[in-house]
């Protein structure tokens, strides 16, 4: 036998174990009556599995990691079209304007208005279509030109002008150190220093290449910051998921 | 043995990581106190200082994917409101996120017996993001005809007094995304209300700046922005007022114990790579 299908075969043999034990460990929670069989406790074996299926790829990919996939895409697709549709096409487009011209005695009157938004909304499908694909330039001009009206100058006051603030803030107060001058000071050279490390007009040597060495640090410890932050959110992730196997599937914690 | 300890197969360090959170979680090793950080103390601090009957608008910006980190911190904000008889305005940007929005305020005004329209208000989700946070600092009602469940906003008694986002005394953003920016940008800059912000722990590094402008007066980053603000709350509650068994399910200060030491063992596995890696490079 081949490496590949020993491999293979080990696989397998894997797969039906764990299929096996959750059928086994559903099985004895369903008929010790720790898990009820109605809709909730359907809803935690299904979920449980879905977690296990999921996690299952840290082994490798396998068939039960693909139906997980495909069974999370699927529902957060039909999720999504159906809240579209409930609250933003139906309250906001068919229930004041398309509802009016389908039934006559529909009470109140037609927003006609709403036929603009509407028809620049269906020129956004038209790039599904070669030929006419130029209709859906007129919607993002809408987008973009309006979107970069509004935004600039609220966007260069909060994320401009009051961020420099702080690093434009008097160092000492009547000449005295105090933890609030070391703070400034810092913010002060990180974004000196951080911002020459960009600057590539000049080249990086002599006093230049020091400060932008310094901006490094400055950056790496900053990425330091950053991953450890990361660890501790992705770390938070599974011990949710943890609690949930052991406290609402399995009850090992109460 | 270097060699062996460098090439070790990724899925043993999954096993010892799987053992680190699962120990603690089942018995009471790395139980260390939560001493709370000054940015959740602000935001706690503030919603202490409003006063019964001020309007608090929570938006939670977060799907499914983000519960574990965000929905601790939601209950916990919203326990505390409904606890000082505080009127709750919650809404969400993200489509997915409105039914955690919902579960939670069912959950922490049932144990409060707080009454939808009265107590707080329901907006659910709506389109248009920044053009949203425009149009509810201009006129609310118009933004928001309707609530969730279909009521008239200008008929809702907890309205009455809340035309616009200038009416609104204190905000917070509960984000898994970039929604604390736009906030800021079109909502808390242009209506001048004051704003603080719970994020995921992977987007807390990039909100620092917006608390040293003022921009933002707290921030509770992850899970243990959630575990502090859960303990503050604990330590606020009166002599002799008993906790609800509710109040006592502390979601995030739980997570503590798994976490600490996890990240013990991520502490050890990285100085030991950095240790052998040395050890290889002088041999080389």
């Amino acid at each position: 036998m081949t490496p590949e299908k020993n491999n293979k075969t080990i696989d397998t043999i894997l797969l039906i174990i764990f299929v096996a034990f959750l059928l086994g460990i559903n099985i004895f929670l369903f008929s010790g009556k720790y898990l009820h069989f109605d809709t909730q406790g359907v809803g935690i074996v299904v979920a449980a599995f879905l977690t296990l299926a999921m996690y299952s790829f840290l082994y490798k990919d396998n068939p039960l990691f693909k139906i997980a996939e495909h069974i999370f895409v699927g529902i957060g697709m039909g999720m999504g079209v159906v809240l579209t549709w409930l609250q933003v096409i139906k309250p906001l487009l068919y229930k004041p304007l398309i509802r009016h011209a389908i039934f006559d005695n529909t009470p109140g009157t037609p927003d006609y208005i709403l036929i603009v938004p509407m028809i620049l909304g269906i020129f956004m499908f038209a790039r599904l279509y070669g030929k006419t694909s130029w209709l859906s330039r007129w919607s993002f001009a809408f987008i973009v030109g309006g979107g970069a009206g509004i935004g600039i100058p609220v966007i260069i006051n909060s994320l401009i002008l009051k961020q420099l603030e702080p690093s434009l803030q008097p160092i000492f107060v009547d000449w005295v150190v105090t933890w609030q001058s070391i703070n400034i000071l810092l913010i002060l050279v990180g974004t000196i220093s951080v911002l020459i490390y960009f600057f590539f007009s000049l080249p990086h040597k002599g006093t230049i290449g020091g400060i932008s060495r310094i901006g490094i640090w400055f950056l790496m410890i900053s990425f330091g910051a950053t991953f450890g932050y990361t660890v501790m959110g992705r770390m938070s992730l599974i011990i949710q998921r943890i609690q949930f196997l052991l406290t609402d599937w399995l009850h090992i914690i109460k | 043995m270097i060699k062996f300890l460098l090439n070790i197969d990724r899925r043993i360090i999954f096993i010892l990581v799987l053992l680190a959170l699962i120990i603690p979680l089942k018995s009471q090793i790395f139980n260390m106190p939560v001493k709370p950080t000054s940015t959740v103390e602000k935001i706690y601090k503030k919603i202490e200082s409003l006063s019964q009957g001020s309007i608090f608008l929570l938006s939670s910006d977060y799907d499914p994917q983000s519960r574990a980190e965000l929905y601790p911190m939601h209950i916990a904000l919203l326990r505390h409101c409904f606890r000082k008889n505080i009127k709750v305005i919650s809404m969400t940007h993200w489509i997915y996120g409105v039914g955690i929005a919902e579960e939670a305020l069912k959950k922490a005004s049932a144990e409060y017996n707080k009454k939808d329209g009265e107590d707080y208000v329901f907006l659910g989700w709506k389109p248009g993001f920044a053009m949203l946070i425009i149009g509810m600092g201009q006129d609310l009602y118009s933004a928001y005809p309707t609530d969730y469940y279909g009521k008239n906003t200008r008929d809702i008694p907890m309205l009455k007094n809340v035309a616009s986002l200038r009416d609104i005394d204190y905000m917070i953003d509960l984000a898994a995304g970039a929604t604390i920016e736009p906030w800021i940008i079109y909502g808390s800059d242009v209506y001048k209300f004051e704003m603080g912000a719970g994020c995921t722990a992977i987007s807390a590094p990039d909100m620092y700046p917006f608390m040293q402008t003022k921009q933002l007066n707290g921030l509770l980053g992850g899970m243990k922005g959630a575990a502090d603000y859960e303990t503050l709350l604990e330590k606020g509650t009166l002599v002799g007022e008993n906790l609800t068994l509710e109040e006592k399910t502390n979601l995030a200060r739980e997570a503590m114990r798994p976490l600490t030491a996890v990240h013990l063992l991520i502490i050890i596995l990285v100085i030991m790579c950095n240790i052998l890696y040395l050890l290889t490079r002088e041999k080389k």
